[in-house]
């Protein structure tokens, strides 16, 4: 079967991405015509952009995907569309052709300087004219002209926002909402006119002055039109399918249009007599036509009109009705927050609401939509308690990106063993997608009696975050005052090491000063890696897998005159195996003298960066990985973390360093880098997800610096970057607002506490072998230290010695 | 029978909350100081995992019981008794040792299993 998508935007692609993960076995062929010149990216992060996010979505495999080709024209009787590169045939045809911005029709909106707000054209078009320019109007004040607004602020211009409805968003928030939301607005520097509209814009050839109706003028360099979207409907209503008098193409409750062969989705269609200019009802389209065209009996279950959003850093949620019969509402004034809750006029039943300035009693709300409060309305205004999620009906959805309910998060939790957030997610879909229900989760998982560990053990009862904000805040340096101060007895195999951990992050230098030492696992303790019978493996650190022959020459007589196995690792270096203690310092001398260094393979620090030869050698090559991989693991090297830290930098998209398998990966483009976060090879493989794109090397650098020392930070014990993101609240987005746009206002200390690691950095096996004090520990016997272990024995395996079986 | 003590090495080369392996008699002992002072005595055998290496261990305490974590997979034994508390059933021999004039000694023989 011939399937043709005409649009490539956010629904299109879910359809396409829904219909491939459910049609195994190929049914349909699949052609996506695209407008746009780029691969289909997130629309509603769109604002994004300007902070450099990376918006591209997750490329469907198997699907003609064509760029730049839009469908001209659609004949249903033949079954074509026409495109300019010729007819295509089509078995099904889907529209998601999406909206058009509106753009108010008065005198001068043709005039350079006049830009509309809706793809990343529009974005480089807007951020090229606007260098140099001194005041930005935009026209319209809902959800799209805020961000729009902030994008101006943001480019440096004095930044006005003209709406014609008496108060900001009206669609979403009701007055004493929106008179908020004008005071965080205004306190940004930004001017608000509501109640006014733009009569026209005049100028010579560019924009000069916006003038009102009401006869007002306001001087003006660039106007940017945010005043709604309309359907596009144009090559439907010229193939004579039906469409609404609003426009949209009608379709039926299973997306169909008044011909059985195409379906409409999405900003385009018109279900229900309504058109949603929002993406959640637009994915719950995409999902129900691609299950129609599996044979399946979806419909559509109406439009979920929730929003949560962040606008100039203020949070602003609306779901539901806005007003009705009984509303409860909450003011103050003081730390700026209104909310009010909408409720059926026996107070039974909540019927929507409004939050600004705190959302963070949303999820829980919105869950209970429709049904009882589990609480007195206030309490649920009051900032999240613990208790919350008791009450909700089976039936809430407590995830409404993917339609997840209370009921069958419960189920996974009971019946199929989830124990934590991670495997919640990964068994029903509930927050993967925008994360704001992750608390939810972790609360349900608490109250089906599944213990979420904090404590780390009998002797703290704080978690390892908790640990190092209190080492951190208090400024203790030892195990001993850490213990008697905030926890009890004298510790064990598990806080030990973690935090002999946090003591080396903060500053306490060689790892093995002092009371340092007894904290250490015998990995760090002896700065090798324990096998099985009891000897050591040595691996010096071979930067970026860039080896001189002279010193591969060392290598191999070190491991010859010494008896060690030698094989070469997954991370470009070589490990020399079979070590005695007290052969350790001996070792080490000769390579340290032939200029190498720790690799710290024994510790939970980086590992290494491996990279491929990129432009050095490589004839496809775009950037010196090579250079880059050698500097990253210069810069990270001796970095204790909760988990070792794995890197790779690839000098081109065929990636031939593996960097998405690692917990931070860099991928050169013809432009810069594009940096990829929390990867995982081992037990629970994942690949990195794209954090930024085409980053310059400083950029590139200065984010990896704050992901570094924010897991360090906040991960728990033995956490992977990859399970530490999964279990994040915000998950992905959540770590791009703290590490790009520092919305937790900490980025300064970040980047202060990795540059004191650069700056002191000292090589462990240089200090140990340089001191006797340290060198008494290498021994076999304290009262025999000539006498080798007698029971460590080897035997001859293809020319090399491996443990006696 | 008396105990026959055997010189190990000066008490001051003991670390806190550190072990040493020893060659006692032929058996390798592993002896610990304790972050009180105290000294214990076990078997350096790991019975878990067959390599000799019980004095690499991260000492500490559990329930106020002083132990040590085999550094090979982590099973903890009570330093008092030998018991490895993860694994019923399983002990490790444990050895009489005192500090005398600053000198710690280990006595040739393992104690009687309790």
């Amino acid at each position: 079967m011939r399937l043709v998508v005409v649009g490539n935007g956010p629904v299109g692609h879910r359809f396409v991405e829904t219909l491939g993960a459910r049609d195994p076995d190929r049914v349909f062929e699949v052609t996506v015509l695209a407008e746009e010149n780029r691969p289909a990216y997130d629309r509603v992060r769109l604002s994004t952009w300007f902070d450099g996010a990376a918006l591209n979505l997750p490329t469907v495999t198997g699907v003609d995907v064509r760029l730049g080709e839009p469908a001209e024209s659609v004949d249903p009787a033949a079954r074509t569309v026409t495109t300019r590169s010729g007819n295509l045939r089509y078995d099904k045809l889907v529209l998601a052709t999406g909206s058009y911005p509106f753009v108010p029709p008065v005198p001068g909106t043709d005039l350079r300087g006049c830009f509309v707000y809706r793809t990343v054209d529009n974005l480089e078009a807007l951020t090229a004219f606007a260098a140099g320019k001194k005041t930005g109007v935009v026209v319209g004040g809902g959800l799209l002209g805020l961000e729009a607004a902030h994008a101006l602020h943001r480019l440096g211009l004095i930044t006005h926002v003209v709406e014609f409805a008496p108060r900001l968003m009206p669609l979403q928030v009701d007055e004493a909402g929106g008179a908020m939301l004008r005071r965080y607005v205004e306190d940004l520097g930004v001017t608000v006119h509501t109640g006014r509209a733009a009569a026209r814009i005049t100028g010579e050839d560019a924009v000069g002055t916006v003038v009102f109706a009401d006869s007002g003028v306001l001087r003006a360099d660039v106007v940017v039109f945010a005043a709604g979207v309309r359907p596009r409907d144009e090559l439907a209503r010229v193939a004579g399918l039906e469409t609404g008098p609003r426009g949209g193409v009608v379709v039926d409750e299973t997306c169909r249009t008044s011909d059985r062969h195409i379906y409409a989705i999405g900003e385009c269609a018109q279900i229900g007599g309504r058109v949603y200019g929002l993406v959640a009802p637009g994915y719950a389209m995409a999902e129900v036509a691609a299950d129609r065209l599996l044979g399946g009996g979806a419909t559509f279950p109406g439009g979920d009109t929730s929003t949560k959003l962040k606008l100039l850093g203020v949070d602003v949620a609306s779901f539901g009705a806005i007003e009705g019969p009984l509303d409860v509402t909450f003011t103050d004034p003081a730390t700026r927050v209104y909310a009010k809750l909408v409720l059926s006029d026996d107070a039974q039943t909540l019927l929507g609401g409004v939050l600004v300035g705190d959302a963070a009693p949303y999820p829980a709300l919105r869950a209970c939509l429709g049904g009882p409060l589990p609480a007195p309305p206030l309490a649920m205004l009051a900032p999240v308690t613990g208790d919350a999620t008791g009450n909700l009906p089976g039936a809430a959805q407590v995830c409404s990106c993917n339609a997840v309910t209370k009921d069958a998060i419960v189920t996974a939790i009971r019946e199929q063993g989830c124990a934590d957030v991670p495997a919640v997610k990964a068994c029903t879909r509930a927050g993967t997608t925008c994360g704001s229900c992750v608390p939810l989760l972790r609360q349900l998982l608490a109250e089906s009696g599944v213990a979420l560990p904090k404590a780390m053990c009998e002797h703290f009862d704080h978690s390892r975050q908790e640990l190092f904000e209190i080492v951190r805040v208090r400024g203790i340096r030892t195990f001993s005052r850490l213990v008697a101060e905030h926890g009890r007895g004298r510790g064990c195999d598990i806080c030990k090491p973690a935090v002999a951990s946090i003591l080396a992050t903060q500053g306490n230098g060689y790892i093995l000063d002092g009371e340092q030492a007894s904290l250490q696992d015998t990995n760090d303790h002896f700065l090798a890696n324990i096998q099985r019978n009891g000897t050591y493996s040595v691996v010096p650190r071979i930067p970026g897998g860039e080896i001189t022959p002279e010193k591969l020459i060392v290598i191999g007589e070190v491991a010859r005159d010494f008896g060690l196995y030698t094989k070469i690792t997954g991370g470009q270096r070589i490990d020399l195996f079979g070590a005695r203690v007290e052969q350790l310092p001996r070792i080490w001398r000769r390579l340290v003298d032939a200029g190498f260094e720790s690799g710290h393979a024994y510790g939970k620090a980086l590992r290494t960066v491996k990279s491929c030869v990129g432009t050095t050698w490589c004839r496809y090559g775009v950037q010196d990985s090579v250079g880059l991989a050698i500097a990253l693991e210069l810069r990270y090297r001796g970095l204790r973390a909760p988990h070792k830290v794995k890197a790779a930098v690839s000098g081109c998209a065929r990636e031939c360093a593996e960097a998405r398998s690692k917990d931070f990966g860099v991928i050169a483009t013809e432009l810069g880098w594009n940096l990829y976060v929390g990867g995982n090879g081992g037990f629970r493989p994942r690949h990195a997800d794209l954090f930024a794109t085409d980053l310059s090397t400083e950029d590139l650098v200065r984010y990896i610096d704050r992901f570094l020392m924010f897991y360090v930070r906040t991960a728990d014990r033995l956490q992977r970057t990859a399970s530490w993101l999964e279990a994040m609240d915000g998950g992905l987005e959540h770590l791009r607002d703290v590490v790009v746009a520092d919305s937790l206002g900490i980025a300064a200390e970040l980047d202060a506490a990795m540059a004191r690691h650069v700056d002191s950095y000292v090589d462990e096996w240089r200090s140990t072998i340089d001191d006797p004090e340290w060198l008494r520990r290498f021994v076999s016997f304290v009262n025999a230290p000539d006498t080798p272990d007698p029971s460590i024995t080897f035997e001859v395996e293809r020319g090399q010695l491996v443990p006696a079986r | 029978m008396s105990t026959q003590w055997i010189l190990i090495c000066q008490y001051q080369r003991l670390e806190p909350e550190r072990g040493v392996a020893a060659l006692v008699g032929g058996t390798q002992v592993a002896i610990f100081r304790t972050f009180d002072g105290d000294l214990y005595a076990i078997g350096n055998l790991d019975p878990c995992s067959g390599a000799h290496v019980l004095s690499r261990g991260i000492v500490g305490t559990r329930d106020g019981a002083p132990t040590v974590a085999s550094p090979m997979h982590k099973q903890v034994f009570d330093l008092r008794t030998g018991q490895c508390l993860d694994k019923p059933g399983v002990a490790v021999p444990t050895h009489p040792v005192r500090c005398r004039d600053g000198q710690v000694e280990v006595g040739l023989w393992p104690d009687a299993p309790t």
